[in-house]
């Protein structure tokens, strides 16, 4: 909303700078985004004569010109063609700027001194609306008998500093200059000035000319017309016209200017039709019939239906009400009746017509917002005294006024001690009631009831009163206190919380740095990690308006996500890198979807370059290590399509997957441009909430030696070490410490088909040192389980 | 033999005083003090000694010995720490070569932004509340005072999934969930991943994260708001960090409030930072609408409540300087170690 302030001022005295005025308003709820002050960037421009034009002697397309410019005469070299003697021009002087940043100095043109620039109206940031008869490409020739020297900002009125305003959806009351005087006059504590509006009504009465019908008051609870005739049609004063053009909107001719200019001054949208127009003379406001079509202003065609509501004539709509007008009914050169609308529509069937039909205008934008319905009767008072005073037409007798069912105003409990406890203030009652009565809303005699003014419907509840106090009052003359006193409650993580941290924390200390990718994905990523057609996963929640279709379902694997981070690094040159995610899948029960979906926590490891299955695997134990989960297994995984058959495992909690890491496969890698060797881990988290175990409990320090063997077999190469691992563990009974695989060995001196497999092994007892005897027991059965089970053979 | 005795110390600390080695020290040690050494010899020799004599050769003799024995241990000393001293020389190392580190990974700046502020408000006594992204309508919506209706729904701004599901557009919704299972006092913070229907560009994200903060109990007021969003903002930017609230709109609070921060570069006085106006934008907050209060079962005539709601990404943009949001979801490695 732009607000010119000397339009303002109008209505409320304004006795700061704008900054200040801006500051002000800013702080008790009409936040302003700018102030524009016009011609600003003008500088040292003023008005010149020019004495004499002669040819440039050295250059055919410059003109040499002599410019009295009050103070003393100087000489102008310019390249344009409209000027003569005796013609009133603005000259930018050495040392002036324009709009843009551009300075002006003196300087020669071939060869000849110019000690300034005449200017064009783009020069000055003009247009040719504001000026229709200068110059397109030429000298701005102004007004004769101007005083020369005089600055062209005023000459031209560039003095208008213009406050541009964010006003919230609750207050379309603000989308007014009065409304806007009104939170100035309150936050200021002057008067309000609303406009005296008296209309003479010359004309016979206006009932004989057309009469309204609203058919559909749930969505038009009230309708005004007003007629004027013997209307002509001109360009508005450049009073109006200039404040029209500060607060943004175009000139058009007298009658629309008065619309817009009483849309802006008092926030109600109007409209104008040509009566000659009107079949039947008669305004019927009703629902458009399915398939009814409509040409509106903007010469589109417009196919209605019944959810939108119409101004229709006896035949035909004429205007999408609250949205735009109709093009067989617009106001034109030859219009010779007028019938003036302003009428209340309900917001919402107003903002899904303008939806529907896509095209948003400044008055669907407004009543979208639901505006005063006792204003509607003000607001076509106010355009037919504009009629009056530009001599516009001649306005008839009476308001054709259709209001069916009269609005009620809302009362509201007002208890000045409730408004005090909710912002922890002690304001008086009685500036509670200033600030009220400021803002229109009458206290009854008893103090305890409000009476809220229709242009406030955001006012329902001692809540909303509350607000207004604190808004008046300055929220930051709020004294601030801590919640202390009142009940005391603990601030704490749950343990889902610590174990996110833990596993947060031990990924980054293993050298992983933690992404943060998007929750959706394209419905393509699932061919690309090879995922067959029946999968589960292939079942997604679908976002009903994505924002295409990269990024259209909730991804159910965090795996495509990962690979293209490792991928966007690897085509980035960089070498290596070691990346985690926590984030959520998303899983449906059932499709379509009609419960919400599970949202699955995980945690996605991703390395590449200087890594290989064991790194990841490494990260894996250690991240079960520090949660003491030690109840894990892996195991080989062969059917999961996105990875290496051979050099993928899945992971075991007591039997049950909670995971998997492994290489990708080749021609997923190549799927995702990524390098050939990408590894990939996902586990759940709820697992490692559920297993986590970090209660440390001492255990007295050894005090008996330990004994350790060294052994080495040779075993057949599909033999898994953690076959090797269970059997000693199984044969070694209570004496065993620790199994340490030290090699793995194949080649030279190992048949083909077979591997060496190294351990040390150490054995202790808690309560005496063990004796060579005993230890040799133990590897005698060890070494037969390894034989028996595993065709181990011993190397010596 | 007195003499024999002198001349013996005199030899032997002269040979002492010129050795180099501990090898040619030893051999000095055997040469006189070893079984076949020649101190040895001579106190061999005492027995032919008279019984005046002996005692006093027996002395002077014990004497030597016991100088050499010390020449010895000194010298011996001596030796050991010019070795170790050549040693050390030789050992010298480029202390300027880098140490070996195993590299550790880095939080997401997004994640060390999220870390403090559970960290402030779990020392304030609040507690971590989470729940759904994928919400209903209801929590998401409806609950919060916004009803079927609103401009605020518009399909431009929220994910549908159907017409009773949406991507959550805030991380209110939590806040209703906990309203409805818990009776004050509550103190929570919502931490959380929302969207919005909004393209992607330098400071636009479909998805984004917000933390949001609810206080129910009796007797909450507007200026315990205040109180606690003041310690908030100095927590995260620093003790001289200042706030100013402005009255503003929102469905699901009355009073409602933006709250800006003194500008953490300029420190108020107004920079590039802050487009000179010295505040940045960071919070809304307000009081708890008694609409919301009544739908989630609380009566707003015993109970009143603040609740406060902030940009992650917006946070952390600020703090480190980062002037391109999409750089937080690329995941650069370059990117990333920087935190």
């Amino acid at each position: 909303m732009k607000v010119p302030l000397n339009w303002l001022n109008d209505y409320v005295d304004i006795n700061v700078s704008p900054k200040e005025f801006a500051d002000a308003l800013t702080l008790s709820g009409s936040k302003v985004e700018g102030i524009e002050v016009q011609g600003e960037e003008i500088s040292k421009v003023v008005v010149g004569k020019i004495l004499s034009v002669e040819k440039h002697p050295d250059a055919d397309k410059l003109q040499v010109t002599k410019v009295d410019i009050g103070s003393e005469i100087i000489q102008i070299v310019t390249g344009a063609r409209n000027i003569s003697v005796g013609d009133y021009i603005p000259v930018a002087l050495h040392g002036s700027t324009l709009p843009g940043g551009k300075k002006i100095t003196k300087g020669k043109l071939r060869g000849v001194e110019s000690h300034g620039m005449m200017c064009s109206i783009a020069e000055l940031e003009l247009t040719k609306d504001d000026y229709p008869e200068a110059a397109e490409d030429g000298i701005f020739i102004l007004d004769s008998d101007l005083p020369l020297g005089k600055d062209i900002k005023e000459v031209l009125g560039l003095n208008e500093k213009i406050v541009e305003f964010e006003i919230t959806s609750n207050r379309p009351d603000c989308l007014s200059m009065v409304g806007i005087a009104r939170e100035t006059a309150v936050t200021f504590k002057t008067p309000l000035k609303k406009p005296e509006i008296k209309v003479k009504e010359e004309g016979d009465e206006a009932s004989q000319y057309a009469s309204v019908e609203i058919k559909d008051s749930d969505l038009c609870p009230r309708y005004a017309a007003r007629i004027v005739k013997d209307v002509k049609i001109g360009p508005s004063p450049k009073w109006m016209k200039d404040r029209l053009k500060a607060a943004g909107v175009r000139p058009i001719n007298n009658i629309v200017d008065i619309t817009n200019y009483v849309m802006l001054e008092l926030g109600q949208p109007m409209h104008a039709f040509d009566l000659e127009n009107l079949q039947g003379k008669k305004i019927i406001v009703r629902r458009a019939n399915d398939g009814e079509v409509i040409k509106t202003l903007d010469d589109q065609e417009r196919k209605l239906d019944s959810s939108m509501l119409v101004i229709a004539d006896a035949e035909k709509p004429v205007a999408v009400a609250g949205v735009m007008g109709g093009a067989n009914s617009e106001v034109s050169e030859t219009t010779k009746t007028i019938l003036f609308e302003s009428a209340n529509f309900f917001g919402h069937s107003v903002r899904m017509t303008a939806k529907k039909l896509g095209m948003r205008t400044e008055a669907s934008g407004r009543f979208e917002k639901g505006l005063d319905i006792e204003n509607v009767v003000t607001a076509i008072n106010r355009a037919v005294q504009l009629v009056e005073e530009l001599g516009a037409g001649t306005v008839c007798k009476g308001v054709i006024d259709c209001y069916p069912i009269k609005n009620q105003p809302m009362n509201v409990n007002f208890r000045p001690e409730k408004i005090n406890a909710l912002l922890g203030t002690s304001i008086e009652a009685g500036e509670m009631v200033e600030i009220f009565k400021a803002l229109e809303l009458e206290v009854d005699e008893a103090g305890s009831s409000v009476k809220v003014p229709s242009f406030r419907p955001d006012i329902e509840r001692e809540a909303d009163l509350a607000e207004e106090v604190a808004r008046f009052f300055g929220y930051n003359n709020i004294e601030s206190t801590l919640l202390s006193g009142k009940s005391s409650t603990l601030g704490k993580k749950s343990f889902k919380q610590k174990v996110e941290d833990i596993v947060k924390n031990t990924m980054i200390s293993c050298g992983m740095s933690e992404t943060y990718t998007y929750s959706f994905t394209s419905p393509k990523v699932f061919d690309k990690i090879n995922l067959p057609a029946d999968s589960e996963l292939r079942k997604a929640v679908v976002i009903s308006n994505p924002l295409g279709e990269d990024y259209s379902i909730m991804r159910t694997t965090t795996i495509p996500d990962m690979l293209e981070v490792i991928s966007r690094n690897y085509n980035r040159r960089i070498e290596e890198a070691r990346l985690f995610e926590m984030s959520y899948i998303y899983i449906p029960e059932s499709l379509p979807v009609d419960k919400l979906p599970t949202e699955k926590q995980v945690l996605t490891m991703g390395m590449y370059g200087n890594a290989d299955f064991y790194d990841l695997k490494g990260v894996v134990e250690q991240l079960f290590q520090t949660l003491g989960i030690s109840s894990y297994e892996f195991l080989p995984e062969k059917e999961c399509l996105a990875f290496h058959p051979g050099r993928t495992a899945k992971i075991l909690f007591n039997g049950q997957k909670v995971g998997m890491i492994g290489e990708i496969h080749p021609e997923v890698a190549e799927n995702f441009e990524g390098p050939e060797r990408t590894y990939v881990g996902v586990i759940e988290i709820e697992p490692l909430v559920s297993n986590a175990n970090m209660t440390a409990k001492y255990r007295p320090l050894p005090k008996f030696p330990a004994v350790s063997r060294d052994i080495a077999m040779l075993v057949k190469d599909e033999v898994m070490v953690k076959q090797i691992e269970d059997i000693i563990k199984q044969r070694s009974s209570k004496i065993l410490e620790e199994v340490k695989l030290f090699d793995v060995y194949k080649g030279k001196q190992v048949p083909e088909g077979m591997k060496s497999v190294a351990y040390s092994i150490a054995f202790r007892a808690e309560d005496r040192t063990l004796t060579d005897e005993e230890v040799n027991k133990v590897m005698e059965k060890i070494l037969t389980g390894l034989k028996d089970n595993l065709g181990a053979q011993l190397r010596e | 033999m007195k003499e024999q005795l002198n001349s013996i110390k005199d030899q032997a600390e002269k040979e002492l005083s010129g050795i180099t080695s501990i090898q040619e020290l030893e051999n000095i040690r055997v040469k006189y003090l070893g079984k076949k050494g020649e101190l040895t010899s001579v106190l061999r020799g005492m027995g032919a000694l008279s019984a005046e004599e002996r005692p006093i050769i027996g002395q002077l003799a014990n004497e030597v010995r016991s100088f050499l024995e010390e020449k010895l241990e000194a010298a011996k000393n001596e030796l050991v720490s010019k070795e170790r001293t050549a040693r050390l020389e030789k050992e010298v190392i480029d202390v300027t070569i880098p140490g070996k580190v195993k590299a550790l990974g880095k939080k997401h700046p997004l994640s060390i932004v999220l870390d403090e502020i559970k960290d402030v408000f779990i020392g304030m006594g609040y507690e971590i509340a989470e729940g759904p992204e994928v919400e209903l309508d209801y929590y998401n919506f409806e609950a919060l005072n916004i009803p079927k209706n609103h401009p605020a729904r518009d399909v431009q701004d929220t994910f549908y999934i159907n017409e009773n599901m949406v991507l959550r557009t805030q991380t209110s919704p939590v806040q209703v969930r906990v309203m409805e299972q818990k009776k004050p006092p509550i103190k929570i913070i919502c931490p959380g991943r929302v969207y919005r229907s909004d393209a992607v560009d330098a400071t636009h994200s479909p998805v984004f994260h917000q933390v949001e903060g609810l206080v129910v109990d009796k007797g909450v007021t507007m200026g315990d708001l205040i109180g606690t969003l003041q310690v908030f903002a100095k927590s995260l930017f620093g003790e001289n960090t200042k706030i100013r609230l402005r009255p503003h709109h929102f469905p699901f609070t009355e009073p409602s409030a933006e709250v800006d921060v003194s500008c953490w570069t300029c420190g108020g006085n107004g920079c590039r930072v802050c487009k000179g106006e010295g505040w940045i934008e960071i919070l809304g907050a307000g009081m708890v609408h008694p609409k919301v209060l009544e739908n989630c079962g609380i009566d707003p005539e015993v109970y009143s409540g603040f609740a406060f709601g902030l940009g992650v990404e917006r946070t952390a943009m600020g703090r480190f300087n980062i002037d391109d949001l999409r750089l937080l979801y690329e995941n650069d490695i370059r990117f990333l170690k920087q935190f």
